[in-house]
């Protein structure tokens, strides 16, 4: 696979890790007094469980899990809000997979289906664009989630709905932007950050200067990486090196996806079709200002929250988190898996507490299906 | 004078089963004979078959039994279809326990407005594929049931085989040292299941890699004797029946990522939706375990026949944390692979 | 949501809006290209962008992905001139100079 495979060489990730032992020595970062690197984004959190990078690289790196798996960082209530649209009889709900386990107040939405509502898991809006099509006399409703890589899917399937007056599809809007909460993780005082692995794929869409505040502002480095394992080493050698010369700039590991000034088609769509709201709920974070998008007013037709009077401002939303439940924590990485009372106990995979575990991106759930006990790694090795 | 073959009357009206087929009337008897019996053809009208064997009286010999049920959604799909996998299934389930398969049974609960032209076709298959494995169909039964409470056509199988006396194929005999071997590529099926199901649009010229396996087994267990187990990787992928035979031997089992074979095409798929290709469901892939001696003349033998002609090592047992599968990743890296838990669901994220 | 994957455009399945076959190892899915659209599509047919949620959003640009590839495998030359360099020291510390003069 082009463009995959080269990224992905065994032999010249030892040539990286070589160097990165190397920078960490001339750091002096240990174990005990490691560099603390943020991935922001779930799907590099995914990346380093699966090819073990936190284990390959030194001690004196310590990886510490951002709150970028959009899944995760969904309040309960949105979910319940969702199973409230699905459960009505003239509802197709479509959504992404990950979204299908977590778990709402009375239910997921995997158990809302097997209550009969009518979901569907799709690979793309454009799918659910389909279905409305197809089923004119049904109400096609599409769960956006995600952060600024997918919200322009989004707003290009609002769009061409628009163009082809389809009356019977809106989107139920729950996308997110990065900036906001890596700006409150950073002006939270007990947060220990030294740099950031920024989000490739976020980045492909909003270029690279969203993050010129980190480096300006705050004096971190931040480089923004690709996905493949290769792509992360080079990244985390490249913040290293920053951080070992004293520099803090934002730098673009991804260059060959990632423009400077990102993708106008994109931009633009987003701009034309959504705004942001206030203030949005962020499970572990609370309330951030202008962290969240919805639809204009253009494009009220196309609004689920409008269509069916859910969400903000619609009702009370009173919800809190079950008990004993430390996403929050987890994911704004205050502790690690390991350390939640829940993890594996009260939590797992199969019954799970929170979205941590649910999600695919999930800092717990990569824990858990990559590297579970650190023991039982270290006693086969 | 033209002579034209003559068409074969039908007694069953319209396209389309009923629920007076399943009414045990005259409806019922058109059915079961026209679709099922005049090709399965078993001896005798009885309600039970009435079976001898020669192997079954050998002193020592045990009589291995087992059943499936079928109820894979598109019921056709490139490579095959229900009824294909329903007889492939079972003798495989056979098969990995050294038996040799002799008998099935198959059952069918219809759904009323399945067409019966796709019975026609899933009992040819069945029938087929019977044929090419050495067993006979000879007994079954059909239910049909209103719209909606079945999805066309489940199938269940049952079947019956002989394991010789010589033989004692089972988990608990894998020991530290044993090599894991696979007859093929792995994914196959699932990875065809997905792209036919229609719901991610995806095309691609994967096919299902369901076959049946007891040629392979009594070609390997010619001369590699000592085998110690096998099992057939259905759903739960490679990655689920790995874990259960690790556990029933308490042994721990080491994979390398770099020596699964997977096609091109499949990898694009899991990488397109995020999916692991050690999770995605096979119906012609076995596990087998043999001792370090007896490797080279199992894969020789396996690569001789196109059911095994990608067949290579991929991993062992070990004195490891027992009931533990562990991958050594193309990166150099050490990861769990665990057993699956629920469904794979495709990501995006 | 970050899964994407680099595809090849081999065909402009409709023009008019905006959707191309892409191809990823083998396995082939419509998406839409409105985000990498030139002036004329048919030019689209050969790249390679990556693919994310059944859109084109980014094409992929072959000099800086041979750019990175090179920064990588420069590390493997940087390491074996260190190599090199810390066996040429260590040889020159084992042989003291009265050895040569005698």
């Amino acid at each position: 696979m082009r463009y995959v495979e080269e990224f992905r060489d065994p032999v010249a990730a030892q040539d990286v890790l070589r160097a990165i032992k190397d920078v960490v020595t001339e750091i002096g970062a240990t174990k005990e007094k490691p560099v603390h690197i943020m991935e922001i984004c779930g799907g590099h959190t995914h990346a380093i469980f699966r090819y073990g990078l936190d284990r390959l690289t030194p001690d004196g790196i310590e990886f510490i899990h951002g709150p970028g798996c959009p899944v995760c960082v969904l309040p309960m209530s949105r979910i319940d809000e969702c199973v409230e649209i699905a459960e009505r009889s003239e509802v197709i709900f479509a959504t992404f997979g990950d979204a299908m386990r977590v778990p709402g107040t009375r239910k997921s939405l995997m158990q809302a289906k097997a209550d009969g509502a009518d979901i569907r898991m799709v690979y793309s809006p454009l799918d659910a664009l389909e279905l409305a099509r197809r089923n004119p006399e049904r109400e096609v409703v599409f769960f956006g989630l995600g952060f600024e890589t997918t919200t322009p899917s989004t707003a290009l399937s609002i769009q061409q709905a628009a163009r082809e007056k389809l009356g019977n599809f809106s989107v139920f809007c729950n996308h997110i932007r990065v900036p906001p909460p890596i700006k409150a993780l950073l002006d939270d005082p007990y947060m220990i950050l030294d740099g950031f692995v920024g989000p490739g794929h976020v980045s492909m869409v909003i270029g690279t200067h969203p993050y010129d505040f980190i480096a300006d502002d705050y004096c971190k480095p931040i480089v923004v990486a690709g996905f493949e394992p290769l792509d992360l080493l080079q990244s985390v050698l490249m913040v290293l090196r920053q951080i070992r010369d004293g520099r803090a700039e934002v730098e673009n590991q991804y260059a060959r996806v990632v423009p400077e000034h990102g993708n106008p088609i994109s931009i633009a769509a987003i701009e034309d079709v959504y705004e942001p709201r206030p203030t949005f709920e962020w499970r572990g974070l609370g309330e951030i200002d202008a962290s969240g998008l919805r639809i204009r007013h253009a494009y009220q037709a196309y609004d689920a929250e409008e269509k069916f009077s859910v969400g903000y401002g619609a009702g009370p939303r009173l919800v809190t988190e079950p008990e004993g439940c430390a996403c929050g924590q987890v994911m704004t990485g205050r502790i690690k898996p390991l350390q939640c009372p829940q993890y594996g106990t009260g939590c797992t995979p199969e019954m799970p507490l929170g979205a941590l575990m649910v999600s695919s991106e999930g800092a717990c759930a990569a824990y858990y299906q990559y590297s579970a006990a650190d023991d039982v790694l270290e006693a086969a090795e | 004078m033209n002579m034209t073959a003559p068409i074969k009357a039908t007694r069953l009206r319209g396209e389309r089963v009923t629920l007076a087929h399943g009414g045990g009337g005259k409806a019922m008897r058109d059915l079961i004979e026209e679709i099922f019996t005049d090709v399965f053809q078993p001896a005798g009208d009885e309600d039970q078959a009435r079976l001898t064997s020669d192997a079954l009286r050998e002193a020592g010999a045990q009589l291995a039994f087992t059943t499936d049920s079928f109820v894979v959604s598109p019921p056709v799909f490139p490579g095959g279809d229900i009824g294909k996998i329903a007889v492939c299934g079972t003798v495989n389930d056979l098969a990995v326990g050294g038996a040799k398969p002799l008998w099935l049974s198959a059952a069918f609960i219809i759904e009323e407005g399945c067409e019966f032209d796709l019975l026609r076709q899933v009992v040819a298959s069945m029938q087929a594929e019977a044929d090419k494995a050495g067993v006979r169909i000879v007994t079954g039964d059909t239910k049909v049931v209103e719209r909606g409470a079945a999805d066309k056509v489940f199938v269940t199988t049952s079947g019956v085989g002989v394991i010789p006396a010589d033989r004692h194929l089972a988990a608990d005999q894998i020991r530290p040292g044993d090599v894991a071997i696979v007859n093929g590529v792995l994914g196959d099926h699932g990875a065809t299941i997905l792209a036919a199901r229609g719901d991610m649009a995806l095309n691609t010229d994967i096919i299902s890699d369901c076959q049946s396996l007891n040629g392979l087994m009594e070609a390997v267990l010619a001369v590699a004797p000592n085998a110690r187990a096998a099992r057939d990787a259905t759903r739960g992928g490679v990655a689920s029946c790995l874990n259960e035979m690790a556990a029933a031997a308490k042994v721990g089992i080491v994979i390398e990522e770099t020596a699964l074979p997977l096609r091109a095409e499949v990898k694009g798929v899991c990488e397109v939706l995020g999916l692991d290709p050690l999770y995605l469901a096979n119906e012609g892939t076995l596990v087998m375990f043999v001792p370090e001696d007896e490797v080279d003349a199992a894969l020789a033998a396996m690569r001789a026949m196109p059911e095994g002609c990608d067949a290579t090592v991929i991993g062992r047992a070990t004195s490891g944390p027992p009931a533990r599968v562990i991958m050594k990743t193309l990166f150099g890296g050490q990861r769990l692979v665990d057993t699956l838990v629920g469904e794979q669901l495709p990501r995006i994220c | 949501m970050c899964l994407g994957i680099p595809g090849q455009i081999v065909e402009i399945t409709d023009a008019d809006r905006l959707m191309a076959m892409a191809d990823v190892s083998g396995v082939r899915r419509e998406v839409s290209v409105a985000c990498v659209a030139p002036a004329a599509l048919s030019d689209l047919v050969g790249e390679w962008a990556l693919i994310h949620v059944g859109f084109a959003m980014s094409i992929i640009d072959a000099d800086e992905a041979e750019k990175t590839l090179e920064a990588l495998r420069g590390l493997g030359e940087a390491q074996e001139t260190l190599e090199a360099m810390a066996q040429g020291d260590a040889a020159l510390a084992e042989s003291p100079v009265t050895e040569v003069m005698s």
